[in-house]
């Protein structure tokens, strides 16, 4: 336990807390008024229960336990987007290959090879994929399936892969930015805080945004593909989302105060974006959840859809700030 | 059967298989039955299946789990035959036998099954087939069922394991399945008219799914 600082602790504490106390309001309101989703809200609650559960607890053993889950992840996502988006039949063989690539890309992202982590999918695999596919001879169809099984890659594996990365990443302690209150630990090991920074910016951006949404919402954003997203829900959320970075920010990442804002701003903006893409995809492909993994969420990758564009630029922009 | 071995196969084997590199999405498990005797009809498109159909029925109910399979294709080599018989615990049948012999008809093995309140897995196509293409039902189902009133029957739709392992191929690779479990059969009704309301049953699962041709 040695790698998580004390504020860390504390975090992922006062969020098995948060938890507790949503499960006892839940049970006195079930208690007292009943309401027709109440089911859902217990399966929701349960789920997380689980998922901060092993997310924690992968943490504690060490940083790289949070590297395999975060690629167990990526294997559930790939799967359930391969399993609802159309493949061809001559493909299987493509398709193999691209579930080999998450254990190479989460390799690289545990071992800190930073290049091959960068150029891994989007340079090696863009070239192996389609000249595998070509080899097999099947020219109907090509272009739709290079480009469904690259953009699958891309979002479920490279741009979550981001998210194991930072664990590792190194950061230079001597750059002025670098906050001074956060203990020695912490600036050793930065990974587990500014990943529990992300997640947790990413998720809260989330109610943030239904709870203004639901008081102030008006105009949408976009009609067609996500009717209960509006204007004031993203405004609304990006404001608070930078509000609560710039308190938790200083304390579990080595991010200064003006840092952590920006921060909070791009993990919230591109949440969103990443959100309605997931929302677009399945208007597509005419589902309303990827999968049934997790009860009350759906699948792994409605899930994770806040995640896929807020990873990789928040990782760059750490990457880019104090490496 | 090979009690001990067949559950350590399924607990060690097909869950970790069926739960992690595959995975399956259950919609209605509650009307599956919760004892023998009782058929369940499923669509055929991989090996696969019968696994999947077992390991959602679970390690409580898989004493009682017997599925039918063609004698003339699992009992023609030793190893097979020992796999299929001790550890899957199939029920034979041949099917190019279709007449009575020395006073047996071919379906009896299936209602001794019934008989002592088995659940019996039933693949109506009769062959793998085209992955992912539903073939035309044969008609045996209708016979035990005129045979077994008390057996109630259920339907059962599955999607994807033909993409994961398809008829003729060996690599393994992963696609979630899908398996929609629909209200059991009315086996009063006459050989047609249950046939059809089979083929019904299973068009309405099927399309709980968007349309997708494989190819």
């Amino acid at each position: 336990m040695n790698h998580l600082a004390l504020e860390i602790r504390l975090t992922l504490a006062s969020l098995f807390a948060t938890l507790a106390i949503l499960n006892l309001v839940l049970f006195i309101k079930i208690r007292y008024y009943a309401g027709p989703d109440d089911i859902l809200v217990r399966h929701r609650i349960r789920t997380w229960w689980t998922l901060a559960g092993i997310f924690s607890l992968a943490l504690c053993i060490s940083p790289r336990g949070g590297v395999i889950f975060f690629g167990f992840i990526s294997f559930l996502a790939l799967k359930e987007f391969l399993s609802m988006a159309p493949t061809r039949r001559a493909d299987r063989r493509v398709l193999f290959y691209a579930y080999l690539s998450v254990v190479a890309q989460y390799y690289f992202a545990g071992a800190a090879q930073y290049q091959m982590f960068l150029v891994f999918i989007p340079v090696i695999m863009f070239v192996w994929l389609p000249t595998r596919m070509w080899m097999i001879g099947e020219g109907s169809g090509f272009v739709k399936a290079v480009g469904t099984l690259l953009w699958a890659l891309m979002i479920t594996v490279y741009s979550l892969s981001h998210t194991a990365y930072l664990l590792v990443i190194p950061i230079d302690d001597n750059l002025p930015t670098a906050a001074l209150n956060t203990t020695v630990i912490a600036t050793h090991h930065p990974g587990p805080g500014l990943l529990i920074f992300l997640i947790l910016l990413a998720e809260a951006n989330d109610i943030f945004q239904y709870a203004w949404g639901k008081n102030f919402g008006k105009t949408k954003v976009s009609p067609n593909i996500a009717p209960s997203k509006t204007y004031a829900g993203l405004l609304g959320g990006v404001l608070s989302t930078a509000c609560l970075a710039a308190v938790i920010g200083p304390l579990i990442t080595p991010m200064d105060i003006t840092h952590s804002v920006i921060a909070g701003v791009i993990i919230a903006f591109s949440g969103f974006a990443g959100e309605l893409c997931i929302w677009a995809m399945k208007c597509d492909l005419k589902i309303k959840d990827f999968g049934a993994t997790l009860p009350g969420h759906g699948g792994v990758l409605d899930r994770v859809g806040n995640l896929i564009f807020s990873a990789p630029l928040f990782f760059h922009f750490i990457h880019y700030c104090y490496s | 059967m090979n009690h001990i071995l067949r559950t350590a196969f399924f607990a060690l084997i097909v869950r970790p298989l069926m739960m992690v590199v595959l995975g399956t999405n259950v919609r209605r498990g509650e009307l599956l039955p919760a004892s023998g005797p009782a058929i369940i009809v499923a669509n055929h498109n991989s090996h696969l299946d019968v696994f999947a159909l077992m390991n959602v029925l679970g390690l409580k109910r898989l004493p009682q789990v017997r599925p039918v399979a063609a004698a003339d294709y699992f009992m023609t080599r030793r190893l097979r035959c020992w796999f299929a018989t001790r550890i899957v615990g199939i029920i034979p049948i041949d099917r190019s036998k279709v007449r009575r012999e020395n006073g047996k008809h071919p379906l009896d093995p299936i209602s001794e099954v019934l008989n002592s309140n088995g659940i019996v897995l039933l693949f109506p196509e009769g062959t793998r087939g085209e992955p992912e293409k539903m073939d035309d039902f044969q008609t045996g189902v209708a016979h035990i069922a005129r045979r077994h009133p008390e057996a109630p029957i259920i339907p059962v739709f599955m999607h994807g394991l033909g993409k994961a392992l398809p008829k003729g191929e060996a690599l393994l690779v992963p696609f979630f399945c899908d398996m929609f479990i629909g209200e059991p059969l009315d086996n009063k009704l006459k050989k047609r008219e249950l046939m059809h309301q089979l083929n019904a049953a299973m068009d309405d699962l099927a399309s709980e799914l968007p349309r997708e041709e494989w190819t």
